[in-house]
């Protein structure tokens, strides 16, 4: 028996002379040169354009840029809960950027999430979604990235704990969630509902906010748009669908348009992360891709009605304290009635960030104040004080609790431990 | 208005009449709109004004997240608060300070938040409106401190400490220590605890500006008992009756400044 015992410590080494032997191989491959075909393209002006607005579109910029930082040089870290993931510099840079990229290690990046030296890549990038950007897009955003001024900056390390700094690990993840994949129109759809849908599941990768996460950091299918919390940020994204118990009940056609181009709607404002994307995403989008993106969001299904919690509406005492709060502090913009001033104080009453189910947008809004998104349709809107200074934890969760059980809002209430928590999530 | 329904309540709105063909005696509908216009417009203005009630088209009203804190004019916290005085600050300088929150080399995660959207255009109008504000100086509270230390702070801002390589604040903040043009801020009429906590963020790098970051340089060549001393003497200043800036151009920095554009000699 015992003389058996060496074999699996043999089968090891050679398991793993294996794959140094395999990923050596695969290293040689690597074609020198540019596809022919490709390296017209990559050259051509209106592809290079084509790629500026897919680029846009797909936000690439607000990731791939540092705070203070030049543009796609990289270096921004994504936190999250394994720790932070800095995304590298995109520039065409030969030797901290892509500079050496062929259009196919582009290709293999965002359609199967494997580096330039076969490595699996961490979802952090969301080729989760990408993989759904076909390959005259991905041509298009390449030669737009090559067309950029090279920067010199070296990528930040990783900065995730072990074992998620082990890449092997993130095997058992991709079969997990991850297939790759290209988005199949739907032929029963119009045209335009189908471009919304490629670009909100896939080039605008929505669903990496705006979908529950399990336990490992992934999504399921079945999750797709119906809204969850953003690891580490403290924010919530919520539920896009229009209909029936969606997060974005009542929302028209012109609703989805305005809140895209100026980050305004009669129904609500973006807030949080959502205000950067308006910022420097969907401002620019043209206005048949947001109609599309409209067309595809007024098709999501109706929800089911969420679960009756018991005693839903909170203590007299905390709604009252609430309501006085919200008397001194908050109606003289957004009104007695919660709706608000059009076009200048968003309204609370039904407002999809005041009714989420966590609570955690209005509990930040109500700390932090601020601008919201600025953009050419609204490049010099009203602000709101913070109040992070000014009322205690019991006053914001009174408050916040009273605006989500008022007019027509059902929401449950918030805690004051809860509005200790958020006091103290880190901006950025 | 009740007399103009009354007389137009013969409207026969048929074909011929979206036509302005008038069956005759009877008033047109193009008459009674005529009629009814200015009224209709008064109703509509009056509708417009009862929907935004009273929510002026000013900067000031725009910028309520500014001024919740630094005061309407930028007068700053009153009494002992944290919040620094913004009126009649250079508006280069103020227009910086918001820049280099975007950016991060400042670090004050309010402040980060609020201004993390604004455009260049935006954050500039701001700052215009800032240093365009003259109201009265407030006195601050300080703490109570030995004579020699305000001593030490007085010889500090004067005339600096040529053996550790301090030049005095007066060489680049203005003669009467109300800042330079377009860049330098003025370090009168601010609070103690704000003073001392922008010279310990210098220190930290919690605070920083364009490189070579002079103000870096100096606030590490403070010993700690200095910022007290320096920051005490500061706020216990009374204010010159002329608090504006010097004119830009006026100083000649003793150490080299990015933020002046490299003006100045060595260190």
């Amino acid at each position: 028996m015992r003389r058996w015992l060496w074999m699996p410590a043999v089968l090891w080494v050679i398991v793993l002379a294996g794959g140094w032997w395999l990923s050596q191989r695969h290293r040689q491959m690597q074609p020198e040169l540019e596809d022919p075909v490709i390296a017209v393209m990559l050259k051509d002006p209106a592809r290079i354009a084509k790629g500026h607005y897919l680029a846009t579109a797909g936000d690439c910029v607000s990731c791939h840029t540092a705070r203070g930082g030049q543009a796609y040089a990289g270096g921004r870290p994504l936190p999250t809960p394994f720790g932070n993931i800095p995304a590298p510099n995109i520039t065409p840079d030969a030797e901290t950027g892509i500079g050496n990229w062929k259009f196919r290690d582009f290709w293999h990046a965002l359609h199967d999430g494997v580096g330039r030296d076969g490595e699996p890549l961490y979802p952090a990038f969301s080729y989760t979604s990408f993989t759904k950007v076909p390959h005259d897009d991905a041509v298009a955003i390449f030669a737009y990235l090559r067309s950029l001024p090279a920067v010199h900056q070296v990528n930040v390390p990783l900065g995730l704990r072990f074992p998620y700094n082990l890449r092997s690990t993130l095997t058992a993840w991709r079969a997990m969630y991850f297939k790759a994949g290209a988005y199949q129109p739907d032929p029963s759809q119009s045209e335009s509902w189908n471009r919304g849908a490629y670009l909100v599941q896939g080039l605008g990768h929505c669903n990496e906010c705006h979908a529950a996460r399990g336990a490992w950091g992934g999504i399921e299918a079945s999750t797709a748009l119906t809204g969850g919390r953003i690891p580490e940020q403290d924010w919530y994204a919520p539920d896009l669908s229009t209909q029936a118990n969606g997060g974005l009940q009542g929302w028209s056609r012109q609703d989805i348009v305005d809140v895209l181009k100026t980050g305004q709607a009669s129904k609500g404002d973006a807030v949080g992360p959502m205000a950067d994307v308006v910022a420097n995403s969907t401002q620019y989008l043209r206005d048949d891709d947001l109609q599309a993106i409209a067309d595809y969001l007024l098709s999501l299904p109706a929800r089911a009605a969420p679960a009756r919690v018991r005693s839903n509406l909170s203590a007299q005492s905390l709604t009252d304290r609430g309501s006085a709060v919200y008397g001194e502090r908050c109606e003289n913009c957004h009104g007695k009635d919660g709706m608000g001033i059009p076009g200048i104080y968003p309204p609370l009453n039904g407002s999809a960030s005041v009714v989420e189910p966590t609570g955690i947008n209005a509990t930040r809004v109500v700390l932090l104040g601020g601008f919201p998104a600025l953009a050419a349709g609204n490049p010099r809107p009203y602000s709101m004080p913070p109040y992070a200074q000014r009322l205690n934890d019991a006053d914001v969760a009174a408050v916040v609790t009273y605006i989500r059980q008022a007019w027509s809002n059902r929401a449950t209430g918030i805690q004051e431990r809860d509005v200790a928590t958020y006091r103290h999530t880190p901006i950025d | 208005m009740p007399q103009h329904n009354r007389r137009c309540r013969g409207w026969r709105v048929g074909y011929p009449y979206t036509f302005g063909m008038a069956t005759r005696g009877r008033p047109t509908l193009r008459m009674c709109l005529r009629r009814l216009l200015p009224f209709t417009l008064l109703i509509c203005v009056a509708l417009a004004h009862a929907d935004q009630p009273g929510v002026p088209d000013t900067l000031q009203q725009r910028i309520a997240a500014c001024t919740s804190c630094h005061g309407v004019h930028g007068e700053g916290s009153s009494g002992g608060g944290f919040f620094p005085r913004l009126a009649g600050k250079p508006s280069g300088y103020l227009a910086l300070q918001m820049q280099n929150f975007q950016r991060g080399l400042r670090e004050y995660a309010p402040m980060e938040y609020t201004v993390r959207l604004l455009t260049p255009e935006y954050m500039h109008e701001i700052a215009e409106y800032f240093a365009g504000q003259q109201v009265p100086y407030e006195r601050k509270p300080v703490p109570t401190l030995t004579p020699s230390t305000l001593q030490r702070g007085e010889q500090l801002v004067m005339s600096g400490d040529p053996a550790r390589q301090i030049p005095p604040c007066q060489a680049c903040h203005g003669k009467q220590l109300t800042g330079t043009e377009p860049s330098v801020p003025g370090l009168v009429g601010l609070p103690y605890d704000y003073l001392s906590s922008q010279l310990g963020s210098w220190r930290t790098g919690t605070r920083a500006s364009a490189a070579p970051d002079c103000m870096a340089q100096i606030a590490n060549r403070l010993a700690p008992a200095d910022i007290t001393a320096v920051s005490a003497w500061l706020a216990s200043r009374d204010v010159p009756a002329d608090a504006h800036p010097q004119s830009a151009g006026s100083i000649t920095p003793p150490l080299r400044c990015g933020v002046l554009q490299g003006q100045g000699g060595g260190a």
